[in-house]
C-alpha cells in the first residue's frame, strides 16, 4: 500500500511540476464545448438537445489527450522496470498512476462541466446529472485508457494508434453517460443510465490494471 | 545464492547466447563480459526477471526464481541502463519515490546522507534536469546507500562517472561484498574488486 501512495504523490507531483500539459487538456475541453454554442447560434432548443453528447464527446477527446505520456515518460527513464521489479505487485502500482491521471485530467473535467454546460441552457437539475455522470464515467475513461496506453508503448506513431484503440472501447461510457442527462431532460430518470455506468466502472476497476499490467510486461521484455 | 543453468536468449531470429551456467553466492561478485551487442544486458535483464529466458532456469535459494517472485524482488536491487530520474523531481525526492516503490520507503534523513556520501551534497534540493549525466548516475547509484537488497544487478554501473567516483563505487561495492551481498554487474572497465569474484564472458 505504501508503493502505492507513494507511485500517486510522485506522479500528482511531476503533474504539478509540468502544469502545462494538464491545463492544456483543460483549455481544449473549454473551447471544444464553447465552439458548438458559437457555431450553432442562440437557438436553445437545439442546444440544450445537443448538450449531454457534445460536453462528452468533448470529455472523452480530453480525457484521451494526455493518455500517451501516461506510461511512456516511465517506460523511456526506466522507471517502468523499477515498477515491475517492485515486491509490490504491478497491478497495484499501475493503479495508482491511473488514480493519478483521473486527479489530474479527469476531475477538472467534471467540475468544469457544469460552467460549460450553462452555454447550452442546462437547468440546475440537468447538470447535476450531468456531473455525476461524468464522475462515474471519468475514471472508467482513465481506466480503459490506461490499458490502450500499455498496448501502444513503444510503438510508433502510438498516439494515433492509441485513439483507433481506445475511442471505440469509450463507446459505451459514451452512450450512458450522454444518455443519462437525456433521460433525465426527457422525465424518464437518469437512475438506469447511472447504475449501467457505474456497473462499467465497477467492471473497469477490478478488470483494467490487470489487462494494464499484461500489456505492460509485454512492451518490457 | 542466485543460480542459472542453460540460460539462452534469443532476440528476433539470431541466438544471442545460449547454455550460460552462472551461480552467485553470498559474498561473491560475478563480472559479466562480452562484445557489444553479445547480450550482456539481456542476460541482467533476465537474472532480474524483466523478461524471460528463451531456456534455462534461474534459482533463488534452491527454488525457482518464478515460484518466490515477491522474495526475491523485495532482496533485488536493479539498476539498469536508464537511471530511473524523473527530471522534474529533486535528487532527494527521486531517491525517496525510487526507494518507496522498490518497497523500501526512505526517511529524508537517511536518503541526505546516501546523497552526500555519494557526492552530491548541496544539490539535493536541485531538479535532476540540471544535473549532468554523471550526477544523475550518482543519484541512481544513492539507491544502493539505502537498501538492504542482498542481490545487486547493475548494468554498466561506472558509465559516465569520473575517476573519483569510480573509485568510491569500487569502496561502496567492496563494503556490499563485504557483508556477504551478492553483485552482478557488466563493465567493460576492468574493475579490481575484493573479495570472491568472478568474470562470464558471453560468446556465441
Amino acid at each position: 500500500m505504501n508503493a502505492f501512495v507513494a507511485i500517486l504523490r510522485r506522479d500528482l507531483l511531476l503533474a504539478m511540476r509540468r502544469k502545462s500539459e494538464m491545463l492544456t487538456a483543460l483549455f481544449f475541453f473549454m473551447i471544444v464545448v464553447s465552439l458548438f454554442p458559437l457555431g450553432i447560434g442562440p437557438e436553445t432548443a437545439l442546444l440544450r438537445r445537443i448538450a449531454p453528447g457534445v460536453l462528452w464527446v468533448a470529455a472523452l477527446l480530453a480525457a484521451m489527450l494526455s493518455l500517451n505520456r501516461l506510461f511512456a515518460a516511465d517506460h523511456q527513464d526506466g522507471t517502468l522496470e523499477q515498477m515491475a521489479l517492485s515486491p509490490t505487485p504491478l497491478a497495484l502500482l499501475v493503479s495508482g498512476k491511473v488514480l493519478a491521471h483521473w486527479l489530474t485530467a479527469g476531475l477538472p473535467l467534471v467540475l468544469l462541466a457544469p460552467v460549460l454546460g450553462l452555454q447550452f441552457d442546462l437547468s440546475s437539475r440537468a447538470l447535476g446529472i450531468l456531473m455525476l455522470s461524468l464522475l462515474l464515467g471519468t475514471p472508467l475513461l482513465s481506466l480503459i485508457g490506461a490499458i490502450g496506453a500499455a498496448l501502444t508503448l513503444g510503438v510508433r506513431g502510438g498516439g494515433v494508434l492509441l485513439s483507433l484503440l481506445v475511442l471505440p472501447l469509450y463507446i459505451p461510457a459514451l452512450i450512458f453517460g450522454a444518455g443519462a442527462v437525456e433521460a433525465d431532460m426527457a422525465g424518464l430518470g437518469a437512475g438506469g443510465h447511472l447504475s449501467l455506468l457505474g456497473a462499467l466502472l465497477a467492471l473497469g476497476l477490478f478488470f483494467a490494471p490487470w489487462a494494464t499490467t499484461a500489456a505492460l510486461r509485454i512492451a518490457l521484455e | 545464492m542466485l543460480q542459472a543453468h542453460g540460460l539462452a536468449c534469443v532476440r528476433g531470429d539470431r541466438r544471442l547466447f545460449s547454455g550460460v551456467d552462472l551461480a552467485v553466492a553470498p559474498g561473491q561478485w560475478l563480472q559479466v563480459e562480452g562484445a557489444n551487442g553479445a547480450g550482456k544486458t539481456s542476460l541482467l535483464r533476465i537474472l532480474a526477471g524483466l523478461s524471460p529466458a528463451a531456456d534455462g532456469r534461474i534459482e533463488w535459494e534452491g527454488r525457482p526464481v518464478t515460484d518466490v517472485r515477491d522474495d526475491f524482488h523485495a532482496r533485488l536491487l536493479y539498476l539498469g541502463h536508464a537511471p530511473a530520474i524523473k527530471d522534474d523531481l529533486s535528487a532527494l525526492e527521486n531517491l525517496q519515490s525510487a526507494a518507496a516503490v522498490g518497497g523500501r520507503p526512505l526517511d529524508e534523513a537517511t536518503a541526505l546522507t546516501a546523497l552526500r556520501r555519494i557526492g552530491l551534497k548541496g544539490r539535493e534540493d536541485l531538479p535532476s534536469r540540471v544535473l549532468s549525466q554523471g550526477q544523475k548516475r550518482r543519484v541512481a547509484l544513492a539507491r544502493l546507500l539505502c537498501g538492504q537488497a542482498r542481490l545487486w544487478v547493475l548494468d554498466e554501473p561506472f558509465v559516465a562517472l569520473d575517476v573519483g567516483a569510480v573509485d568510491m563505487l569500487c569502496g561502496i561495492l567492496d563494503e556490499h561484498i563485504g557483508r556477504g551481498g551478492m553483485l552482478i554487474f557488466t563493465s567493460h572497465q576492468a574493475v579490481q574488486l575484493q573479495g570472491n569474484g568472478a568474470r562470464l564472458e558471453l560468446t556465441k
